[in-house]
């Protein structure tokens, strides 16, 4: 799974002038694929509130801001309850200190001990710099981009750097040697999926990106650059499974924005820059399936919500998101 | 409290305007819906710092209001009452905070999934008002000028891709003295055609020096020690480790004096520039942004007739926290990220200014500054056209103003 928090709109994206800023999606992925163009986010547009709601198939409605687990059950603990999967098996990476209660629900038939490993790499190369040197890592250390300033309290299950280190075989000075010559949080976040990958082979991996939300900031250069990289680093993904022999071939990968950004045309937003208005355009963005089983270079025009993801994942691997509000997408089943 | 229950004396701790309207009005507010007369209230509140326009406009709402009856008041608002809301809201004190209360209402909305009937209740509002409101044409044709690029000395980026189709595009420009000439046809226009808060020249990095007392002006740098200041409260308040919407409630209530803004001059165009830190989001770190937000603050509040921009290069991006510290006392800059950022900005200010009356005859002109491309929209201009012909920058200024 690859969320993106911070949607791109189509404007930027798959219409005629914003291909070019997604040469991977569009020649390397979506050729593979099943392709869902209207999936809408009847939700709050907040990304971590967003981002759980992905995650339990429900609309959850908790403060976007708070460091809260989600109510309902999430896809990991479904995953690892049903099909009796241990702690190892399940990782989510995501960019912030907000979403690191996203592993696990506060759901008292799930809960604790049944979510997956929090691993959120910023944290973790704050963490290293405290002893190694700082100042030429701060570039990926930037952080909610929303409100800037704002650091909720950490509690929950993310990984710590020492246990880095030991579940990742990743010495902290390694760690830090390599996020030098990385570009963003997105790229350092991917590469600790890599290592996720290589080292311990998780059945659910969860990959959630944040780069784009930077535009926020207003500045369109950004925001651009910012899909840019998002699209290769999907295209890493992609071939970082086909080259690990534990995923080659036997692996399905899912691509999805949260949900999309403002339009020009409201004259409520300021057009790209937030996902406030909950115009059409914020709430509609798009899918992608891939993987054996699932059909490629196919379009589904129709409908679909996000809160689809959760038990479309638990027919194909064969748990029961009975708690979630959405329904399996029969096109990729 | 319920709306039913509020009296002329709660509006005491509004400024005199402000009280003076809201108090002679008492028996209308009574009767509006509480999921709605907060909002209106948010905007009384500050009707001491309105610009002309923003006045006429909610003069013209609660006359409306006043002049239906209680039947259609209730079938005009009905989407407002319908909304649930929780007694706590009723609790809050929303006569004297209602710029809180409104950020409240909008989490419950969202929390209760009713935001989009929330959505639909405000369009609808909104457009029957605004048709019957007195259709005033500006007194002018409008105008804006757009100046980006400054410092780019090379460029690949297909400038104003998206408002090519809307009028013509010029690629042999003679850019000799190009700012000058559109910062003395903004002023030119405001002398000929002088109105309060009419005429605007808004810049990104230092003002140039220009002519007319008629013109609104200020730019990014002659708030730098306002945005120093405010960028240390900003610090300073999440060390001491508040949530969100505290943060966003300190930001809402900062006065231009906190910030060295509050001098005997325009008590309006401080506030104006104080929310422009405040309300806008990256103003307070990136010139562009800061630029467009103005822009579109503008058009929006002031509605001016002539509107003069010009873009400057932003500080590179870092990391956000070392961004609003401020670290650095001579940022590096990245000029050609920054001609992108306003060519988008660009595209925004003709959709703003497209918004307000008199569209159809407004004008819009952008320069690439000190380089041969420029695009012209407007009546008097072809849509989805080119032109290769030589031409000066005083020429399309003419034309356009």
């Amino acid at each position: 799974m690859v969320t993106f928090g911070g949607g791109a709109r189509d404007e930027e994206t798959f219409m005629p002038d914003g291909q070019e800023n997604i040469p991977h999606l569009l020649n390397d992925l979506i050729p593979r694929a099943t392709f869902f163009s209207q999936v809408v986010n009847r939700g709050i547009l907040g990304h971590y509130v967003a981002t759980a709601s992905l995650a339990t198939g429900s609309y959850e409605t908790f403060n976007n801001f708070a460091a809260v687990p989600p109510d309902r059950p999430t896809v990991f603990e479904y995953y690892r309850k049903d099909l009796k999967r241990p702690a190892l098996d399940a990782w989510v990476v995501a960019p912030s200190n907000g979403f690191n209660r996203i592993g696990e629900s506060g759901n008292r038939a799930y809960g604790r001990g049944w979510g997956a490993g929090v691993i959120l790499p910023k944290r973790l190369l704050a963490a290293a710099l405290a002893t190694s040197e700082g100042a030429a890592y701060e570039h990926l250390l930037r952080d909610n981009y929303e409100t800037p300033l704002y650091a909720p309290e950490l509690g929950g299950n993310q990984v710590e750097l020492h246990q880095m280190a030991e579940v990742l075989r990743l010495s902290v000075s390694d760690f830090a040697a390599h996020a030098r010559v990385l570009a963003s949080p997105d790229e350092l976040s991917v590469y600790i999926a890599k290592q996720l990958m290589r080292q311990l082979a998780p059945s659910l991996l969860w990959i959630t990106l944040h780069d784009i939300d930077i535009a926020h900031s207003g500045t369109y250069s950004l925001y651009l650059e910012a899909i840019q990289r998002t699209d290769r680093l999907c295209g890493e993904i992609w071939k970082n499974i086909q080259s690990e022999p534990e995923y080659a071939g036997k692996t399905n990968m899912f691509i999805l924005p949260d949900f999309g950004r403002d339009s020009d045309d409201d004259a409520g937003g300021n057009g790209f820059q937030h996902h406030r208005t909950g115009d059409p355009l914020s709430r509609t963005t798009w899918m992608m399936a891939m993987g054996p089983g699932v059909r490629e270079n196919t379009v589904v025009d129709r409908l679909a919500e996000p809160t689809d993801l959760v038990p479309t994942l638990g027919a194909l691997l064969g748990f029961d998101a009975r708690l979630s509000q959405g329904k399996p997408l029969p096109e990729v089943l | 409290m319920l709306p039913r229950d509020l009296k002329a004396s709660q509006f005491d701790g509004y400024p005199p305007q402000a009280r003076a309207l809201a108090a002679g009005r008492v028996s209308l507010l009574q009767q509006l819906p509480l999921g709605f007369l907060p909002l209106l209230l948010r905007e009384i509140i500050v009707y001491d710092w309105k610009f002309p326009p923003e006045r006429s406009e909610l003069d013209h709402q609660l006359a409306y209001l006043e002049s239906r009856s209680a039947v259609e008041r209730r079938q005009l608002l009905a989407g407002f009452e319908k909304l649930r809301l929780p007694p706590e809201l009723e609790a809050f004190d929303w006569v004297n905070e209602p710029g809180q209360f409104s950020e409240q209402l909008t989490t419950h909305l969202w929390a209760t999934l009713q935001i989009d009937a929330f959505r639909a209740a405000a369009i609808d509002y909104v457009r029957t008002v605004n048709a019957a409101a007195p259709h005033t044409p500006p007194i002018m044709p409008r105008l804006s000028m757009v100046a980006l690029g400054k410092n780019v000395a090379e460029n690949k980026y297909k400038l104003f891709r998206k408002l090519r189709p809307n009028g013509v595009y010029f690629s042999r420009v003679k850019p000799e003295n190009g700012l000058r000439i559109m910062l003395d046809a903004a002023a030119a226009r405001a002398q000929a055609h002088p109105a309060p808060y009419g005429h605007w020249y808004v810049d990104g990095g230092s003002q140039e020096p220009v002519a007319s007392e008629g013109l609104v002006r200020f730019s990014y740098d002659s708030l730098v020690t306002a945005r120093a200041a405010l960028q240390e409260k900003m610090q300073k308040t999440f060390q001491s480790g508040i949530g969100p919407e505290a943060f966003r409630t300190m930001l809402a209530r900062m006065r231009p004096e906190e910030l060295g803004l509050g001098g005997a001059a325009d008590a309006v165009l401080n506030r104006f520039q104080v929310s422009l830190l405040t309300e806008g989001s990256g103003t307070q770190i990136f010139s562009t942004t800061f630029v467009q937000w103005a822009a579109r603050e503008a058009f929006r509040r002031a509605q001016p007739v002539t509107l003069l921009l010009r873009f400057a290069p932003r500080q590179r991006a870092r990391p956000m926290n070392e961004l609003l510290a401020e670290t650095q006392r001579k940022p590096e800059l990245d000029p050609q990220g920054s001609l992108v950022d306003a060519d988008m900005g660009a595209y925004y200010t003709w959709l703003n200014q497209q918004r307000l009356a008199g569209a159809d005859k407004s004008s819009f002109l952008v320069w690439f500054e000190d380089h041969s491309e420029a695009l012209a929209i407007g009546p008097a201009w072809a849509r989805g056209a080119e032109s290769s012909n030589p031409v000066s920058l005083q020429d399309l200024v003419k034309q356009v103003s």
